[in-house]
C-alpha cells in the first residue's frame, strides 16, 4: 500500500434536527476520517447537551453553493465550493506571519 | 442480599468504574486529534457518573459513617476492588482502546443483568448507563477495527496491547461468594455466562480486526481481595493526594 | 468591478451592520485578520486544556471531578467551534496546528501562566473565563457570520464555567485556614494576569483601528477591562478576599474602580516566548500531535482500504 499521509481527515458539515417535524439546521463542522466516525464525532461535539433528534454529516466538498438566488449568473462551477477557497492568490516566497 | 454483602457488590462495580474513569481522565488534552480528546473525555465522564453513584449506594448500604467520597479518597490501595485491567495505565493509544473495549463488554453484560433488579436504586443507575456502555461499546470496537486493520505499525502496537493486557481479563468471569450470592439473586450473569458473552465478542471483533486472542497465557487473580498490581498505588497517590494532605478540609 | 469599488461596497456593508459570510466578497486584510484572530481564539481555547487538566486526576471529590471534566470538555469543543469557524476562510485545520507549531500563530497568553493549586481551578474559571465572557459577549456582534454564531453557542457555555470556579474560590475562601490561604494566594497570581487578557491599551494596539473599523471588534480594550473590574470587585469582597492592587478605588463620580498600573512589561514578555509555561505549553502540544500521528495514519489507511463499502 502506498505511504498514508498524516492529516486531520476531512472536513465534514453536521446538520441537526432539533426536534421531529423540525428541519434539519446547520451546526457546524467536524473532522474524521470516515462517515462512522463522523457520525460520531458530530454527535459528541454537538449534541453534548442533548441538543438533536435527527443528524445528518456531509463532506463539506460534497456541498453545492451558490452566492445568491437572484444572481443572474446564479451557478458558476468553477465556484461551486461552500467554503472560500484562496488558490487565486498569489502568495510571494518566504512570506511570514500567514 | 443482605446489605453488607450488596454494598460490598456495589462497591466492585463502582471502583471499577471508578478507576476506569481516572484512567480516562488523564487522557485529556493528549489525544489524537481535538475531537477523539472530546470523545475520550466524554466516555471519562459516563464512567465517573456511574461511580459516584454506584458508591453513593454502596456507603448507604453500609450504614455507616463513610460517603462515597470517603470510599474514593480514603481508602487504601489493599481496600481497592477493581479488577488489575482498570488500572493499567495509558502505554500508548492502541493500550486505552484495547482496555476500554474489553471492560465496556464487562460493564455491558453486568449492567444488563442490573437492568432488570427489583432494588429500584440499582436497576435505575443500570438503565442509564446501559445507554452509555452501548455507545462505549460502539467507539472503542470502532478505533479496534482501524487500529487492528490500519497500518502495519497500528497494527503491530494492538497485538502487542492485546498480548500484554490479556493476563487481566481472567479476572472478569471469576466468582467468589458474593457473585454466588448475586448470581443467586439475579443481579448477575455466571462466570461461565459471562466468559462465553466475552469470548464470543471479542472473537468475532479481532477477526474483524485482523488480531488474535494470544494462546493459553497465565491469568492473575486477587482483585477482589484486594491484591492489586504496582500501578494502583501510584494512581491513589494522585487521586487522593488532596483528601489525605488537608484531612479536615471540605472541598 | 474594481478592487477599490469592491472594498466600498464592503464597507458600506459593515456600517450597515451586516453580517458578512464565508464566500461574500471582503479585503484580503479583512480575512487575514479573521484567520489569525479566530485561529488564536481556537488555539486559546486548547491550550487552556493544560492548564485546568493539571487538576483533573487531583480533584478532591468525586463531583468536583466531574464540573471539572465536563468544563475542559467544553473547552474542546469550543476550540473546534472556532477552528471550525477559521476553515470557512480557506484554510485547513492542518495548516492551523502547523502555525501554532511553528510559533506564528499564537495562543492567549494567561494559558502560559502556571496551575499550581487546586484554588487555581477556581481562580480560572472565575477570573480567566470571567474575562474571556466580557469578551466573547462583546464579539457576539462580530461583523463576521461564522464567528459571531460560534460566540453565541460559546457564550451560552460559558457562564457555568464562571460559576464552577467562583464556587471553588468561594468554599475555599470559607473553610479552614489553610484553604482560605490557598485561595487568596491563587488570586494574588492570576488578578493582574486576567486584567492583561484585554491586552494593551487601544492606544498601544496596532491592528485595532482596522479591527473597530470593520466591526471585527466592536468595543476597545480599556472599555472591556474596566467592565470586568467593575464586575468582578464585589464579588471578591463578598467572600472575604482582597484584591491584590493597593491602587483600587471606587470612583464616585464615574461609578466605576480606578485601578493601579499594569506591568506592561511583563505583559510584552510573556507575549514575547517570555513566560512560566510557554515552552511547556507548546511541546506538550507538539507531542501529543507527535504521538498521535500512528492513529491518524491508522485511520486514514483504514478508510482508504474499506472505501468503497
Amino acid at each position: 500500500m502506498s505511504e498514508v499521509k498524516d492529516t486531520q481527515g476531512q472536513l465534514w458539515e453536521v446538520f441537526i434536527q432539533t426536534k421531529k417535524g423540525l428541519p434539519f439546521k446547520h451546526f457546524g463542522s467536524v473532522h474524521a476520517y470516515d462517515k462512522e466516525m463522523a457520525i460520531q464525532n458530530a454527535r459528541d461535539l454537538y449534541t453534548r447537551r442533548g441538543e438533536g433528534r435527527g443528524m445528518w454529516v456531509v463532506p463539506a466538498d460534497a456541498i453545492v453553493a451558490v452566492d445568491s438566488t437572484d444572481d443572474e449568473s446564479f451557478f458558476d462551477p468553477s465556484d461551486d465550493k461552500v467554503y472560500r477557497h484562496p488558490t487565486f492568490y498569489e502568495l510571494p516566497d518566504g512570506l511570514k506571519n500567514m | 442480599m443482605d446489605n453488607l454483602s450488596l454494598s460490598k457488590f456495589c462497591i466492585r462495580l463502582g471502583d471499577n468504574c471508578l478507576i476506569l474513569a481516572h484512567r480516562q481522565s488523564e487522557l485529556c488534552s493528549h489525544g489524537p486529534f481535538l475531537e477523539e480528546d472530546i470523545a475520550q473525555i466524554n466516555l471519562g465522564l459516563d464512567l465517573l457518573g456511574q461511580a459516584e453513584a454506584l458508591l453513593i449506594y454502596a456507603a448507604k448500604l453500609e450504614g455507616g459513617t463513610r460517603t462515597a467520597d470517603d470510599l474514593a479518597f480514603r481508602r487504601p490501595e489493599r481496600q481497592f476492588h477493581n479488577f488489575m485491567l482498570t488500572e493499567q495505565p495509558n502505554t500508548d493509544f492502541a493500550f486505552v482502546i484495547v482496555r476500554q473495549y474489553i471492560m465496556s463488554l464487562y460493564l455491558l453484560k453486568t449492567y444488563q443483568a442490573l437492568s432488570t433488579v427489583e432494588d429500584e436504586t440499582l436497576s435505575g443507575i443500570a438503565l442509564k448507563a446501559l445507554k452509555e456502555l452501548t455507545y462505549h461499546e460502539r467507539h472503542f470496537s470502532m478505533w479496534l477495527k482501524r487500529l487492528g486493520d490500519g497500518t502495519e505499525e497500528s497494527h503491530e502496537r494492538t497485538q502487542t496491547a492485546i498480548n500484554e493486557l490479556w493476563m487481566f481479563v481472567g479476572e472478569l468471569y471469576e466468582e467468589d461468594a458474593i457473585d454466588l450470592m448475586a448470581q443467586k439473586a439475579s443481579f448477575a450473569p455466571t462466570g461461565a455466562e459471562m466468559k462465553t458473552f466475552l469470548m464470543e465478542q471479542i472473537n468475532a471483533k479481532f477477526t474483524e480486526s485482523t488480531l488474535k486472542v494470544p494462546e493459553s497465557v497465565y491469568m492473575t487473580t486477587g482483585s477482589k481481595n484486594g491484591i492489586h498490581t504496582e500501578y494502583l498505588g501510584f494512581l491513589l497517590t494522585e487521586m487522593q493526594y488532596l483528601q489525605r494532605a488537608y484531612p479536615d478540609a471540605k472541598w | 468591478m474594481g478592487a477599490e469599488e469592491l472594498d466600498v461596497l464592503f464597507q458600506e456593508r459593515i456600517d450597515a451592520n451586516d453580517k458578512i459570510e464565508p464566500r461574500d466578497n471582503m479585503p484580503e486584510e479583512y480575512r487575514k485578520h479573521l484567520i489569525r484572530q479566530m485561529s488564536q481564539h481556537a488555539h486559546s481555547e486548547v491550550i487552556g486544556m493544560q492548564p485546568e487538566g493539571n487538576w483533573i486526576t487531583r480533584a478532591p471529590s468525586l463531583r468536583a471531578k466531574k464540573i471539572l471534566l465536563a468544563k475542559v470538555q467544553d473547552e474542546a469543543g469550543h476550540g473546534l467551534y472556532l477552528y471550525s469557524a477559521t476553515e470557512t476562510l480557506g484554510i485547513t485545520r492542518d495548516e492551523l496546528i502547523e502555525k501554532l507549531h511553528a510559533g506564528k500563530a499564537k495562543y492567549a497568553s494567561i494559558f502560559n501562566y502556571p496551575a499550581l493549586t487546586w484554588a487555581d481551578m477556581g481562580a480560572i474559571g472565575w477570573l480567566v473565563d470571567g474575562a474571556a465572557i466580557t469578551n466573547q459577549v462583546s464579539l457576539q456582534k462580530t461583523s463576521y457570520g461564522p464567528y459571531a454564531r460560534a460566540m453565541v453557542k460559546i457564550c451560552k457555555e460559558e457562564s457555568f464555567h464562571q460559576r464552577q470556579g467562583y464556587e471553588i474560590i468561594a468554599s475555599m475562601a470559607a473553610g479552614t485556614e489553610e484553604q482560605k490561604e490557598m485561595a487568596q494566594d491563587a488570586l494574588n497570581r492570576f488578578w493582574w494576569p486576567s486584567l492583561m487578557m484585554f491586552g494593551p491599551h487601544d492606544s498601544d494596539s496596532p491592528r485595532s483601528g482596522n479591527a473597530m473599523k470593520w466591526k471585527i471588534k466592536r468595543e476597545s480594550n480599556d472599555v472591556l477591562r474596566k467592565r470586568f473590574i467593575d464586575k468582578t470587585v464585589s464579588q471578591v469582597e463578598l467572600i472575604g478576599l482582597t484584591v491584590p492592587d493597593k491602587d483600587l478605588k471606587w470612583n464616585e463620580k464615574e461609578q466605576s474602580y480606578d485601578f493601579g498600573a499594569i506591568d506592561w512589561d511583563e505583559f510584552w514578555a510573556v507575549i514575547k516566548g517570555g513566560g512560566p509555561c510557554n515552552i511547556k505549553r507548546l511541546k506538550h502540544h507538539k507531542k501529543a500531535h507527535t504521538d498521535g500521528e500512528w492513529v491518524r495514519k491508522a485511520a486514514a489507511a483504514y478508510a482508504q482500504k474499506h472505501s468503497k463499502k
